[in-house]
């Protein structure tokens, strides 16, 4: 396997944006033809050869080599296959991404996973706001699939989420799956203010006491037994996360919020 | 032929499309699993009068188990999947739902699928939680000692049912210790399940009766109180007969059961009061499966 490898030559003025470049859209195209795609640079298009240096023949997997934060819409709307970028990621990571692998070794920007509806999503730094939520004009976050971010979340992390898995190594932000529909999030490394508000259905699963809003009831300690099921299923994972099966099924639980449903469920292990 | 001194009859045994199902039960400690296993495979001998026939295949250690606590595998026979899964709602809902500390996963996968906590889940009234882990949904039902943790769908798979052979001797004590022997060899094996009582039937039977409501009838001619009053099988010396049924979920498993079983009650000797290993069958036209005994032990 060789890789197809896109080595950023400078670090671009305006932002650009990388959602031509998935294994989909790849498919069967030549480095030369690759090098011709068009792609956005702010408010103007320009070739992909003059920003990127294109080797490799496999665009299967795809390696892009940058340091910077402007590559924006990577992976959006791929379906199989993987990325792997070197670097950092912009805004829009992995948007209405339906399958394959993305991994990111630095950080990444706003709206990372916004519509995803499958595949797996790792990001080994930190992530800007809007984690898995959904962007302006969207009913919901994030559908399915799992996301890994291994540092820290910004703010509102997992909004809206309707199913998948959102799980944090560090800490999240304020308003830390709020307005969640259902799917389940796990952060290791606590959170800001107001988790869980607006938050219909669905599991937040922390190892700190959470400071949440008041329309959340204290459901007192319970032992749950899915969360072995859900511990066993991240065991083919890196630590931290594949070790949450020492961590137990005693947790102490708040469900709420309230004044919306109300069935959603606050975790924090004991 | 003869295998330490016991004759194994020139026949076969004739067995029967089946659909089967397994799922596996797990408690808080071995005990409450095995008493969840027990409940729900309560009169469960036979498809003709329980609608399934049913069993506990296994143990399954903690390490072994879906949720880490101890647990035992059901297997489930029926001859339709609309009946089989009728039954795995119905047993499902009555005996494991109310067994303290239970929870209940599927126990194979294939592509036709029977519904474990889809309705059940409705015992939880609007308070039950759905949770997608590991690509399966799994329901969490609010239940007065927790939650009942169930999978969504268990599958099932074609099977293979009714097959047997027949264990003759000299008294019933010697006979029923031969096929309790038999049993516990079988039962080492994974994939079967003896669903009579203790994993032998006394009451083998023949297809019809002179009654018109019954569509089967006792097998008179391996009755030993009948010999001399009708076409009998048995010579003097045989005073009792007991069979061993067996289901499995592939032809193999159901060969591979009848013969260990064979072996276990040949390895006992004429000198344990066995005579004659036979076999049931319908002459061959009913039942798509054959498994001839000389075969078998050759």
């Amino acid at each position: 396997m060789n890789p197809l490898t896109l080595q950023l030559r400078e670090r671009p003025a305006q932002r650009v944006d990388m959602s031509a470049f998935t294994p989909d859209r790849l498919a069967g195209m030549t480095p030369d033809a690759i090098g011709h795609i068009a792609l956005w640079q702010g408010n103007r298009q320009v070739p992909a050869g003059d920003l990127f240096r294109v080797t490799g023949t496999e665009p299967a997997d795809i390696r892009i080599e940058a340091d910077s934060e402007r590559l924006d819409w990577i992976g959006a709307g791929m379906t199989q296959g993987s990325i792997r970028v070197e670097g950092h990621a912009g805004a829009y990571l992995g948007r209405a991404m339906r399958g394959g692998t993305i991994r990111v070794s630095g950080g990444a920007g706003p709206f990372a996973a916004t519509g995803m509806s499958g595949g797996s999503l790792r990001i080994d730094g930190n992530c800007g706001d809007f984690l898995g939520a959904p962007i302006p004009g969207e009913r919901h976050g994030m559908r399915g699939g799992l996301v890994e971010v291994r540092g820290d979340a910004g703010d509102r992390a997992g909004d809206r989420l309707r199913r998948g898995t959102i799980l944090i190594a560090g800490r999240a932000g304020d308003y830390c799956a709020s307005r969640m529909i259902a799917g389940t999030i796990v952060v290791l490394g606590g959170t800001g203010t107001h988790a869980g508000l607006a938050m219909r259905r669905g599991t937040l699963l922390l190892s700190s006491a959470p400071d949440l809003p008041p329309s959340f009831n204290d459901n007192g300690p319970q032992d749950l037994g899915f969360l072995t099921l859900l511990a066993d299923a991240l065991r083919a994972l890196d630590p931290p996360f594949s070790e949450l099966h020492a961590r137990g099924t005693r947790v102490r639980r708040w469900l709420g919020d309230l004044g919306y449903d109300g069935r959603g469920e606050v975790l924090c292990w004991v | 032929m003869i295998i330490n001194g016991i004759a194994i009859e020139h026949t076969f045994a004739e067995a029967f499309g089946m659909t089967a199902t397994r799922i596996l039960i797990t408690a808080q400690n071995a005990h409450w699993a095995r008493v969840a296993g027990a409940t729900m495979t309560g009169f469960a001998t036979s498809v003709i009068g329980c609608g399934v026939e049913a069993g506990i295949e296994s143990e399954i250690p903690p390490e072994d188990s879906p949720d880490g606590r101890p647990g035992v595998s059901v297997l489930l026979f029926a001859v339709s999947g609309e009946e089989l899964a009728k039954q795995v709602e119905r047993r499902v809902g009555q005996c494991v739902l109310t067994c303290p500390s239970t929870a209940v996963f599927a126990g194979m996968e294939s592509e036709k699928p029977v519904p474990l906590g889809k309705n059940l889940r409705y015992f939880g009234d609007g308070h039950q939680i759905a949770k997608q882990i590991g690509g399966r949904r799994f329901w969490r039902v609010p239940v007065m000692d927790g939650e009942f943790l169930c999978a969504e769908y268990t599958a099932r798979t074609s099977a293979v049912g009714g097959g047997n052979f027949l264990v003759l001797g000299r008294s019933r004590e010697q006979v029923l210790a031969a096929c309790e022997g038999a049993v516990r060899a079988i039962r080492r094996l994974p994939n079967v399940l003896l669903p009579f009582p203790g994993g032998i039937a006394r009451s083998g039977s023949k297809v019809g009766s002179k009654y018109k409501s019954l569509m089967a009838s006792t097998n008179d001619a391996y009755c030993p109180t009948l010999r001399g009053q009708v076409e009998s099988r048995l010579g003097p010396e045989i005073a009792s007969v007991l069979e061993i049924v067996i289901n499995g979920l592939t032809e193999a498993d159901v060969r591979e059961a009848t013969r260990v079983g064979i072996q276990a009650v040949c390895a006992l000797g004429a000198a344990a009061g066995i005579e004659r290993i036979s076999a049931g069958n319908y002459g061959g036209k009913l039942g798509k499966f054959h498994f001839h005994l000389r075969e078998l032990m050759a």
